[in-house]
């Protein structure tokens, strides 16, 4: 092996490698968020293509389009896509070209193993999507995938799926292990914890929560391929097990999954709301205590998705006063977003725009969630499109907002390019007056008693089903539109200044030029 | 609702919009909003749920507007200068025990609520045992006796392509489930095969039937009528498709129902002695093919290439009766294909393989008589 | 600024081939296992493990040589540290997985299938006949599993191998001693001991397999108490063998000469996965053979 060649400081100047190649061997985190984030987008688009042929065979009653088992097929699909396709890795892809910027380091602590974590995903993806050309079809028993019809009542392609959870889960825990090394490790120096910006917070937080439930999830389906092909009965009464062991086994990763997926959403807004109220964030160091909560929280209530399985009653109790309970901390952020709005300065650039969607809906969504954790009423949600409501509310008026706003946020600073404000503006509306028409009736089929996961419905919930499906074809065309103006912006536009926003503030903002370098700092920025 | 007063004019008109949708309007209160339902435990449900739901508008009356406020007033554009405090212990402190109190105001209904409902065992009237099976539920009246099997209507299934004016599409059987009311009906849930979970919403009752284990709820229902439900756990392919229908009805009728059922069963149980026709038995058949086996062999006896073996042409259906009738009987092990000799009667079962030895296509000329059945249990 | 020997610049790695070889190689590794799963031979497989070895050999040999040229600072090793601890770590946390199995059936699924907490008509309508016990014999559907004659003791090989693995962290640990005082003749023969009785505690477990499979017929399929016995055992011996496996590796190149008192990372990761291994192993014997 040559020795100093490979040396990073040596190539100030030169820049990328070039052709093909450069995105298939690059160790730079800025690369690699860019191979994270157009991952996620495709995701996007192919779950969100799933979601459209759920929605059209909705759109009235009677079967249409689909047969029912191809209709599981794809709402199993959809959830998986988009929590582990797409969500969870535009937030990686954020994390890598943000952290970096965020805390005066040169790049990752591990790039090679950066390099990894991304590349295992496209073979799992390519693995799991292959199951809808298996003969038997593809998975078709949820995202949640209950034994024993995951195990002794699924097809073959279920061992298929089984190894893209282990690939994923691999890359989640390589991705998270980068993630803590990087921000304990190559802070700048002055850079102390409580200085951090929150988005780095967030992010430190929901790694120690990938790397603790990943694991568990991997061991799950571990379980289940045992029984599925060397006879064990871990889920089978039969030889002395429990189906409902493996629910709370999933949900024991289940449950802190879906904070993965909101914390570093709080981190973005958290950064968004101050800047454009041009005031500083309203406090800072309850919001870290606040985020360390829910985490910890998130760990001990994970039975509120099995309230109907038939738990000892002091088992419902304590995971109802616990799931509550996190209206808490949760509450003290959304009082600290709003609070740091008043008596601020405020304008409406796009960003600023979906991150205020975000408080208003992702709020909407808590609520409900709320009303999920009371045990007895639970009887009546559960497994209905009330709890559909409730997590797309938290998902894409939550996650997907966030993103989309961090998107809007930084890529003047990634690119050196202003977007277009005016489509910034139509896209955000546009978006969100179609998201509530796509799921604000959701809770109302669902109260009213729809059960979520079927393919074809009586007559009484016919009207909200259909404006429900309007408003999801409409929600996807604004999509469309994004991708245009994430092409457009990539590829031109008004020269964006290196402090981009007035009120912004951070290294990446204040130490660097837009676009930034390939190789950020070389030599660590002075924190003041 | 003195919060409208205070929070100016667009929280109340968001407020008496929500009102709208979710109290004024009786008549339409079933498509919007959870139902009052019919038992002591239900309108509970219904009272704590409404509890939670007018709190979270409430709160969040007041949140959004605060924002708006700050949103109108704190605009730049308007000449606002940013102020600069950006913390307050006292205030922290208020908005983390404020909702705190909120919380314990909700969760000491909930936790009587909770035990109420979980409280299925003391003095039950009437116990039946609820079974789900790949998708159909099976009733077991255990004090009577009475068994039977109750699966979605042929009149739904008829029109899945399109149903419009079918007023109780999906949500009928053909043999519904039948209650007395006042009494206290413990269920005892269970499976023959994967999760499911009953859920008929003017009862309350929504519980997994678990392979393996028992789970039991109650009801007492004080209202005669029909309630109607679905199967409320993803279990497959028919998940969509398996209702059920509550008959609450007076305990005098209630009465007549059971010694009904009871006829019926000696009757069938009489006809399996007899020798049965070809015709007959076709006939049959078909009816308890398309209720129990359409839903995966197709109702013509294609299957689904890969995962449901086609009835057409297939080597055990050409066979031997024996290996026939085992399958159909015994199931396989391992596999979607149920053991029918405990949920078909000895008349269904010579029946159905008799059809399928018959049609789509098969045509072995033999027929399965019920003795031949019973011999083989 | 090219030279390479300056301690003070975080060493950033340029591109990378080995990665994508490693995804090619895990991707090989489980589809050809699907395959054998459905009937298809092991080669797939086998040729994807062959895959993955080869990465990891031209992966671990670069960073040795980058190592071994001063390339990496105090920073970079601070790396390695927290990329090797939380990956212990995750591990520990797969472990939980199956830990909590066994805990819940011992604890809740068999007392409830015998009529425990709420569960009296479970009892009374689905399994007359069951009697809850652990270790768990006789499983509420016997047709549809194998029966175990007997369960696996504690106080037999199971106590051996506990023994044997205890020492195995005091000679690694002796072995760190002897690098810290530049003994190196001590520092190989103390691993080389460690790594011996690692492979005889591996030798030993794939003994009382067969014992367990043979004479007590107790297998994967004997109901829950065989399957959490052979999932945590397993596992474990998986890990054994890894570590082992690394141990050797270690022991190689400490016989080369590399390594230096103040520099030995690659050591000191591979001693904090012995150690972690040897603690999951008191877990098991606690709780799986013990009590
Ligand atoms: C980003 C993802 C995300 C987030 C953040 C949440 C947040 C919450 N969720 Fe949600 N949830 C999901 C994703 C998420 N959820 C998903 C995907 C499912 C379905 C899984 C499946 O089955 O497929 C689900 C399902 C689910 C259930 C199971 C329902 C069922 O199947 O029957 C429950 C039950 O308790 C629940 C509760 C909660 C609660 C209490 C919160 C809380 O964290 C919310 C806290 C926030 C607020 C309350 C609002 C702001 C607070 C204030 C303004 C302060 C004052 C408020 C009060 C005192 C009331 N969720
Ligand atoms: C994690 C994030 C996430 C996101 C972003 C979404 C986004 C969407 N989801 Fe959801 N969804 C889940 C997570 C998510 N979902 C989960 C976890 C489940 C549970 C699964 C389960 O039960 O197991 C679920 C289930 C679920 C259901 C219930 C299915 C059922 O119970 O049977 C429905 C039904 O309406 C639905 C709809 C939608 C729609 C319309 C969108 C839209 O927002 C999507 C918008 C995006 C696009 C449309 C892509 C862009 C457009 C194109 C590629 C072109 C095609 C466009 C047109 C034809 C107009 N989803
Ligand atoms: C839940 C789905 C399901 C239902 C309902 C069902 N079957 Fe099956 N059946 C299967 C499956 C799956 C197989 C294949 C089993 C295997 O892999 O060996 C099968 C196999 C069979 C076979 C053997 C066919 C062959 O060629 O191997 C016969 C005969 C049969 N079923 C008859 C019936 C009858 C009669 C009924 C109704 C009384 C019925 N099945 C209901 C799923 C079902
Ligand atoms: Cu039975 Cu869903
Ligand atoms: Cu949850």
């Amino acid at each position: 092996m040559t020795t100093a060649t490979t040396h990073d400081d040596a190539h100030d100047d030169h820049g990328p490698a070039k052709g093909l190649m450069r995105w298939v061997t690059t160790t730079n985190h800025k690369d690699i968020g860019t191979l994270y984030l157009w991952l996620a987008f495709i995701m996007l688009l192919t779950g969100g293509s799933m979601a459209m042929v759920i929605r059209a065979e909705l759109f009235q009653p009677g079967l249409q389009f689909v047969q029912p088992e191809f209709f599981n097929q794809m709402t199993t699909l959809h959830g998986l896509i988009m929590v582990f396709g797409a969500i969870m890795p535009a937030f990686v892809g954020l994390a890598n070209w943000l952290i970096p910027m965020m805390i005066g380091a040169p790049d990752m602590a591990l790039p090679r193993m950066n390099n990894w974590s991304f590349w295992i995903l496209p073979f799992a993806f390519t693995m799991l999507a292959s199951t809808l050309l298996m003969e038997g079809g593809a998975p078709a028993f949820g995202w949640t995938f209950y034994a024993p019809l995951s195990t002794t009542f699924a097809p073959e392609s279920t061992d298929y799926f089984i190894f893209a959870v282990h690939l994923m889960g691999i890359s989640s825990v390589m991705g998270a292990i980068n993630v803590i090394a990087t921000i304990l490790n190559m802070r700048a120096p002055g850079m102390t914890l409580m200085k951090m910006p929150l988005f780095v917070w967030t992010w430190l937080i929901t790694a120690y929560l990938l790397i603790a439930v990943m694991p568990v999830l991997a061991g799950v389906v571990t379980m289940m391929l045992t029984d599925r092909h060397f006879g064990t009965s871990f889920f089978d009464a039969a030889g002395g097990g429990d189906p409902v062991m493996f629910q709370h086994i999933f949900w024991f990763f289940g449950h802190p999954e879906v904070y993965i997926m909101i914390l570093p959403a709080f981190g973005i807004i958290s950064a968004i709301i101050p800047t454009f109220a041009r005031k500083q964030l309203f406090g800072y160091s309850s919001m870290v205590y606040a985020t360390a909560s829910i985490a910890i929280l998130s760990f001990m209530v994970w039975a509120h998705h099995m309230f109907t399985v038939g738990m000892p009653v002091a088992g419902e109790l304590y995971f109802m006063y616990a799931t509550i309970l996190i209206s808490v901390p949760t509450g003290v952020k959304v009082f600290n977003w709003v609070t740091t709005m008043w008596k601020g300065s405020m304008t409406f650039e796009t960003p600023m725009l979906w991150a205020l969607g975000f408080i208003v809906m992702f709020t909407i969504g808590g609520f409900s969630g709320l009303m999920l954790g009371v045990a007895p009423v639970d009887t009546q949600y559960h497994d209905t499109y009330f709890v559909v409501a409730h997590f797309h509310y938290v998902l894409v008026t939550g996650a997907l907002y966030s993103i989309i706003a961090a998107f809007y946020y930084w890529v003047p600073k990634w690119t050196g390019n202003m977007y277009n404000e005016t489509h910034g503006k139509i896209h955000f509306w546009w978006s969100t007056i179609s998201v509530n028409v796509l799921f604000f009736p959701q809770h109302f089929v669902g109260l009213a008693g729809m059960p979520r996961r079927i393919p074809d419905y009586s007559l009484q919930f016919a009207e909200f089903n259909a404006i429900s499906s309007i408003g999801g074809f409409a929600f996807g065309l604004a999509q469309i539109f994004f991708l245009y103006i994430i092409i457009k912006t990539i590829k031109g536009g008004k020269k964006a200044t290196d402090k981009v926003w007035e009120g912004a503030t951070g290294l990446e903002f204040e130490a660097l030029p837009s676009p930034p370098p390939y190789h950020s700092f070389n030599t660590a920025p002075e924190i003041k | 609702m003195t919060f409208n007063k205070m929070s100016g004019r667009l929280p109340a008109t968001i407020t008496s919009v929500l009102s709208m949708l979710f109290v004024s309007s009786a008549q339409a209160e079933y498509a919007l909003n959870m139902t009052k339902g019919v038992t002591p435990i239900s309108r509970e449900i219904y009272g704590l749920h409404m509890i939670v739901f007018w709190i979270c508008v409430v709160i969040g009356v007041l949140v959004f507007a605060a924002m708006a406020w700050s949103i109108f007033h704190h605009r730049k554009s308007r000449g606002a200068e940013a102020a600069n405090f950006h913390e307050s212990t006292t205030i922290e402190i208020i908005w983390t025990v404020a909702p705190l109190i909120i919380l314990i105001a909700i969760a000491i209904p909930a936790t009587g609520t909770l035990l109420d409902l979980e409280d299925a065992e003391t003095s039950a009237d009437i116990n039946v045992q609820v079974t789900g099976i790949q998708w159909k539920w099976k009733y077991n009246y255990l004090d009577e006796g009475v068994e039977f099997i109750s699966s979605l209507a042929q009149s739904s299934r008829d029109v899945v392509k399109d149903p419009t004016g079918n007023e109780n599409y999906l949500l009928e059987v053909d043999e519904p489930i039948v209650l007395p009311i006042n009494k206290k009906v413990r269920f005892l849930f269970g499976s023959d095969d994967v999760i499911h979970a009953w859920w008929v919403p003017e009862l309350a009752v929504k519980q997994d039937a678990v392979p393996g284990y028992i789970n039991d709820s109650w009801a007492i229902i004080e209202e005669p009528g029909t309630y109607r439900g679905q199967c409320a756990e993803l279990c497959g392919k028919d998940h969509g498709f398996m209702p059920i229908v509550v008959e609450a009805v007076t305990e005098a009728e209630y009465e007549k129902w059971i010694v009904a059922k009871k006829a019926e069963a000696a009757a069938v149980a009489a006809s399996a002695s007899q020798e049965w026709s070809m015709q007959d038995l076709l006939a049959k058949g078909e009816t308890v093919y398309q209720t129990n086996c359409a839903a995966c062999h197709g109702p013509t006896g294609a299957g689904i290439l890969g995962v449901f073996p086609a009835m057409t042409n297939s080597a055990v259906v050409t066979g031997d009766v024996e290996g026939h009738t085992d399958v159909v009987m015994n199931g396989r092990s391992g596999t979607q294909m149920a053991a029918y000799k405990t949920q078909l009667s000895d008349v269904d079962l010579a029946a159905v393989i008799t059809f399928e030895r018959n049609s789509f296509g098969n045509s072995m000329g033999d027929t399965v008589q019920p003795s031949t059945i019973k011999n083989a249990r | 600024m090219s030279t390479a020997s300056s301690s003070d610049q975080y060493y950033i790695p340029h591109g990378t081939h080995w990665p994508i070889i490693g995804s090619i190689g895990l991707s090989t590794t489980v589809i050809g296992f699907a395959r054998y799963l459905h009937g298809a031979e092991l080669t797939m497989m086998l040729l994807g493990v062959a895959i993955i070895i080869f990465m990891m050999y031209g992966w671990f040999g670069q960073v040795v040589n980058e190592s071994m040229a001063g390339m990496y600072n105090k920073q970079v090793d601070m790396s390695f540290r927290w990329g090797m601890g939380w990956f212990i770590f995750s591990e520990v946390m797969f472990f939980a997985a199956f830990f909590g199995a066994l805990f819940y059936a011992r604890a809740f699924s068999i007392p409830w299938l015998d009529g425990g907490s709420n569960n009296g008509a479970t009892a009374e309508l689905l399994w007359p006949n069951f009697e809850a016990a652990w270790p768990l014999l006789a499983v509420p559907l016997a047709e549809k599993y194998e029966v175990a004659k007997q369960a696996m003791g504690a106080w037999g090989l199971p106590a051996i191998n506990t023994a044997i693995l205890l020492t195995s962290g005091l000679t690694v640990t002796l072995a760190h001693h002897a690098l810290k005082r530049q003994d190196r003749d001590w520092l190989v023969y103390w691993l080389a001991a460690t790594v011996a009785l690692g492979f005889l505690f591996v030798g030993l477990q794939a003994w009382e397999y067969s014992h367990a499979y043979n004479e007590l017929n107790l297998r994967m399929d004997s109901g829950i108490y065989g399957s959490t016995f052979y999932m945590l055992t397993g596992f474990h011996g998986f890990h054994v063998t890894m570590g082992a496996t690394m141990l050797l590796v270690i022991t190689i190149r400490a016989a080369k000469g590399h390594f230096t008192p103040e520099n030995h990372f690659a050591f000191e990761a591979v001693a904090w996965y012995w150690h972690f291994v040897d603690v999951v192993w008191l877990g098991l014997f606690i709780f799986v053979y013990w009590i």
